[in-house]
């Protein structure tokens, strides 16, 4: 029975360690784990389920990460795998990690900054979360439009060195 | 035409409670998001087109969501696209608002303004309600909810507070659309008695936070709140205005045309 049980605790920790190498179709550097995606990771037997949360409701690339999770764990020799999507608690950028965090800066992405969701104060024409450049690392920065490339950016420029850049919008 | 039911519908066990409420959402989210897709290529500066095409993308996730749950609700073997794309116009229950046409970006605004405050509003208090599944969606949907409702808030102020040539394409947005908005918060027979079991909130509570917000942003836009207007009310209850069919003539082409299609 302990060795049932060690054999379950071995596999799970391996699933996670092979989760890492699941990216995000949108930003490859980085993987669903930095964005706190994976909510858990349960053996039972044979069978593995994975349960993940979508971070935007609309958000396309949720679909693909579902299947590279289940081509991945079966090309490692798991085809019995259940794939739970789990609305609640609500995903939120507090789970993105710091390692993401500064993966997508240095992807050229500004990370997001922590406790400025609009939240329920509508914040009508209030002033921009200062944001730094992920470029010349200025925070003389203004937002173009709250709506980016997707659902999950928002659109920036920078004054200093003039250049557009991505936010990824604090979603709390 | 007769509504009929999916060919696979069997009169088995009935549907449960929440039901038609979650089909209600799944359409408002459905019709308004197809709306705003109509723009993508077409806004009048590229941001907007882009802020426009968010929106809507959000939506359209929202409605998947209510449609996985109404899907499971009814429990008849139907499937969230049988829901979403194989039902004829007399079985939407979207309210009238979001199947009007987009019109010039003053009546998007409008309309969306209209949407969004009622909306945002809802899912607050959806989220706290005592369904689970419904109370997930909605803690999920609302911090999206509070973005659009910005997002359009922001732009009745800029178009009201704008140019002589803004302001009149939004006095002609608001006399056109604003009997629109009644509709929202005038609950049906199956929401009063959703309403009296307490699924779902009533909306008379939703109300002060609503006008509250309204009259802040139409005092911002230096621009009168209209009142007292007469509310056309029947999407709800499947009496849709000419635009509903010419609508789903396009967002249900494909399914149409190549029954039982996979990608």
């Amino acid at each position: 029975m302990e060795k049932l049980i060690a054999n379950s605790q071995e596999l799970t920790a391996k699933v996670w360690r092979l989760l890492a190498d699941v990216s995000d179709p949108e930003v490859p550097v980085l993987s669903i784990l930095d964005l706190g995606i994976v909510r858990g990771v349960k053996v039972t037997g044979e069978q593995i389920a994975v349960t993940i949360t979508p971070t935007y409701s609309g958000c396309p690339a949720m679909n693909v990460i579902a299947t590279e999770i289940r081509l991945l764990l079966l090309a490692e020799g798991f085809p019995n795998v259940v794939i739970h999507n789990q609305l609640s608690p609500a995903w939120t950028t507090d789970w993105m990690s710091q390692a993401g965090r500064a993966k997508l800066e240095a992807y050229g992405i500004a990370p997001p900054v922590d406790g400025t969701a609009t939240g329920h104060m509508l914040n009508l024409f209030g002033k921009d979360t200062a944001v730094r450049c992920p470029l010349c690392k200025s925070t003389h920065t203004h937002m173009v439009s709250q709506f980016g490339s997707t659902a999950c950016k928002a659109h920036y420029q920078c004054d200093e060195c003039l250049e557009p850049f991505d936010y990824f919008k604090c979603h709390s | 035409m007769e509504p009929t039911l999916a060919p696979t519908a069997t009169p088995a066990a009935a549907p449960r409670p929440l039901f038609p409420f979650v089909l209600q959402l799944a359409d408002a989210s459905l019709i308004l998001a197809h709306r705003l897709s109509e723009w993508c290529g077409h806004g009048p500066v590229l941001e907007q087109d882009l802020a426009l095409a968010n929106i809507a993308l959000d939506l359209l996730g929202e409605s998947r969501s209510y449609y996985q749950y109404a899907a499971e609700l009814e429990g008849q073997g139907r499937t969230e696209d049988d829901l979403a794309y194989l039902r004829s116009a007399v079985e939407y229950r979207n309210p009238l608002l979001v199947e009007q046409p987009n019109g010039d970006f003053a009546h998007t605004i409008v309309r969306q303004f209209l949407f969004d405050n009622f909306h945002y509003h809802l899912l607050r208090a959806l989220k706290d309600g005592p369904d689970a599944q419904l109370a997930a969606i909605a803690e999920k949907s609302v911090k999206e909810a509070a973005y659009h409702l910005k997002w359009s808030s922001e732009w009745v102020i800029r178009l009201g507070d704008g140019t002589d040539e803004s302001r009149k394409r939004l006095d002609k947005a608001i006399a056109k659309l604003w009997r629109f908005g009644g509709e929202l918060t005038t609950p049906t027979e199956a929401e009063k008695a959703l309403q009296a079991a307490g699924l779902v909130p009533d909306y008379a509570t939703l109300q002060p936070a609503m006008q509250a917000h309204a009259e802040h942003v139409f005092a911002e836009a230096t621009v009168p709140l209209p009142t007292a207007v007469f509310p056309q009310l029947g999407g709800k209850t499947g009496r849709h205005s000419e635009h509903l069919g010419y609508l789903l003539s396009e967002l249900q082409y494909m399914q149409r045309a190549y029954p039982g299609l996979t990608w």
